[in-house]
């Protein structure tokens, strides 16, 4: 799950992490209170979003007025706001950051991870800060620094001070650098974050630090015991069938194909989509059902799927593993009669009672194909799709 | 012979009265499995599905000498009952739970390297020596005692490898589900390690998925360290990048972690990679045939 920055910001100050002085409005004549309390030459009206590219698709403006601040504040608020990150739907734009404007000398990049092979949080620092990391790592490797945090002791000074020196950090900027991180340290597994990016981490001409941008996202596995984080979801930046699903209990990833797939297990709903692609078609969804393909689960997949208004087929491929395959037809059979389907339904079961379960699905009278096979299934359910086209 | 597990293997089940360690017991008792006994804090001295019940790790492997556990606790729990089952000495884990925080298996992962333990999963099916032993949520009717070993990061496509080799007749030797995490247990090195080194496999299916660089790791151990066939497919190569493809794991982010990578690493290995999840068995009868 993802922070929004003004949310992430929160968190920092509560860290004793520096931040530009900021307030965030929803309203775009809120601004005029904003621009008068918190003194600056200018300020910065961000577009809040949860995207990175929001400066180049025009989310982010230097204003010089507090005039000129509620402008820009009306003309971002509901905006759709599209960049690089979330194109081409985009995402709305219900709130703006209002913040001083800062004289900056440098900019860094400060981020914190769990690196997955490592298995251990890494610390990712840069000098080129303000640009992608997959930039510098694609155009100056050799600027980016690495500490790697043991279990127990956690980050240690010397680590801070490591990177600290090699950033080219001098006199009180390395003592207050090595406090940023070890309070990002402290945050990151106090709240069980899986990444933390600071972008840039500037340094004033007065030489003081601040973080300018903060992207933050929490392990959705540790949700259950970060429930403060969790009620801060801002559901209108996830796709909306998506957010359905979630509150269905349903794994859905929404593609752009015309055939909905409807599948248990995270790998089989994988490759289902890749089966789909190789055969000529074009996947619609990623569904993944769980175990326990019951009647009830079978219906509200059916419905999440049928939300995309592409959709012109339904491919269902279920291993049924312990489940006899009888009673997910049965389940199928239930589910489609209620939804009252009525593009064709193409299903590949596998599993205990196979046979069964096809000839309960071949007599059903309703719309539905049985296939032999994984093959099978993607090729009917692609064949189908080009006869309605 | 197969790996980790056979008729021998004595098996306790933490979460062992819940609704999960009670069906999954049942079906491994059926199955043949060797349990001994489980463990609910709280309910030590019951008997259940005719086996005895401890109140903790320590009380369950003194009174029955297994030496390994699967785990159905909840997430919130999961980490706990790992380091139980490795404190006891058990010498083999298997956590089936989905859903553990990262940060809590890092802590894990970080004790167990100072014992000699083998953690398999979480977030995985389990593992099966087919007729000898099964431990985990798979169904032990499709598999066949055989000769291809199989490894796999997702749980129905394991059952999809499975499938197909019984109906070929190649059966396997034992499958591992090591499980769609980020941070886990035995990762397929280690897997492919004790499959060339085990007599009754000959060949090997590997299934991985988008997400992190395991796959091209092994890919370098079978150029240098396998002999034996590999056959391999890889999901997710539809995903798009930055989403969580359902598997904590499966994520393309930050532009690796892509299935095209992976699939030309295990093809320079000289694998077999099949370009469908149904391809798998005619996958390692030519990974067979190539090698002959």
């Amino acid at each position: 799950m993802n922070l929004h920055e003004y949310q992430a910001k929160t968190m920092l100050q509560k860290y004793g992490i520096p931040v530009p002085r900021g307030q965030v409005i929803a309203v775009a004549k809120e601004s005029i209170a904003v621009t008068s309390e918190i003194t600056s030459d200018a300020w910065v009206v961000k577009a809040q979003v949860h995207a990175g590219g929001r400066g180049k698709a025009g989310g982010v403006k230097v204003v010089k007025s507090a005039s000129e601040a509620q402008k820009i504040a009306s003309e971002l608020l509901g905006k759709t706001l599209i960049t690089y990150q979330n194109a081409p739907d985009g995402q709305p734009v219900n709130q703006v950051l209002i913040e001083e404007t800062l004289p900056i000398a440098r900019e860094l990049y400060l981020s914190m991870l769990v690196d997955r092979s490592l298995e251990r949080v890494v610390v990712v620092a840069s000098s080129a800060g303000g640009m992608d990391i997959e930039e510098i790592a694609q155009n100056s490797p050799e600027k980016i620094l690495q500490e790697i945090c043991d279990p127990l002791s956690g980050l240690v000074d010397y680590q801070a001070r490591n990177l600290a020196f090699k950033l080219d950090l001098v006199g009180e900027q390395v003592g207050a650098f090595t406090k940023i991180l070890k309070g990002l340290y402290r945050l990151f597994k106090e709240n069980d974050l899986a990444l933390l990016e600071i972008n840039p981490l500037v340094v004033t001409s007065t030489g003081k630090l601040f973080a300018l941008d903060c992207k933050m996202s929490i392990d959705d596995n540790a949700l259950y015991r970060q429930k403060a984080l969790a009620e801060q979801r801002d559901w209108s930046q996830e796709d909306s069938k998506e957010a359905v699903a979630h509150h269905a209990g349903i794994n859905y990833i929404a593609l752009n194909g015309n055939i909905g797939c409807m599948v248990n297990g995270a790998g089989l709903a994988m490759a289902t989509m890749d089966l789909i692609k190789l055969h000529g078609g074009a996947p619609a969804n990623f569904l993944d059902v769980g175990g326990g393909a019951t009647a009830e689960t079978v219906a509200k997949a059916f419905k999440i799927i049928m939300a995309d208004s592409n959709v012109k087929a339904i491919l269902v491929n279920i291993f049924g593993g312990i489940m006899r395959c009888d009673i997910i037809a049965e389940g199928i059979i239930t589910a489609v009669k209620e939804v009252g389907m009525q593009i064709p339904v193409i299903v590949r079961l596998e599993g205990t009672n196979v046979d069964l379960g096809k000839e309960m699905l071949r007599t059903s009278g309703l719309n539905i194909i049985s296939a032999d096979g994984l093959t099978d299934a993607a090729k009917q359910a692609v064949q189908s799709v080009k006869v309605v086209a | 012979m197969s790996i980790l597990v056979d008729k021998n293997t004595k098996v306790l089940c933490q979460g062992f009265t819940g609704k999960q360690g009670t069906f999954h017991s049942e079906q491994a008792l059926a199955y043949g499995t060797k349990m001994v006994g489980g463990v609910t804090p709280g309910k030590g001295g019951m008997m259940h599905l005719g086996l005895p019940v401890f109140n903790t790790m320590r009380d369950a492997v003194r009174a029955t000498c297994a030496n390994a556990s699967v785990i159905y606790v909840p997430p919130a729990f999961a980490a706990d009952s790992i380091l139980e089952a490795c404190d006891a000495g058990i010498e083999l884990i298997i956590c089936i739970t989905e859903g553990i925080p990262v940060l809590d298996m890092l802590n894990v992962k970080h004790v167990l390297n100072s014992y000699n333990v083998k953690l398999i999963g979480p977030n995985c099916p389990g593992v099966i020596t087919p007729d000898e032993c099964k431990i985990g949520i798979m169904p032990g009717s499709i598999h066949m005692r055989g000769k291809v070993g199989i490894v796999s990061r997702s749980g129905t496509l394991t059952y999809e490898a499975v499938h197909q080799t019984t109906a070929l007749k190649l059966g396997q030797s034992t499958c591992v589900g090591i499980g769609g995490d980020p941070i886990k247990g035995l990762n397929f090195i280690e897997c492919l390690q004790m499959f060339e080194a085990d007599d009754e496999t000959e060949a090997i299916i590997m299934v991985g998925e988008i997400g992190g660089s395991d796959e091209e790791a092994a890919a370098e151990f079978i150029k240098s360290n396998v002999t034996k066939p590999v056959a391999a497919y890889i999901a997710g190569q539809t995903a798009p990048a930055g989403k969580r493809m359902g598997h904590a794991g499966a994520i393309i982010s930050g532009g690796s972690g892509k299935a095209s990578d992976k699939i030309r690493a295990l093809e320079l290995a000289g694998a077999v990679v099949a370009s469908s999840p149904a391809g798998l068995g005619e996958a390692v009868l030519a990974a067979i045939q190539n090698k002959k």
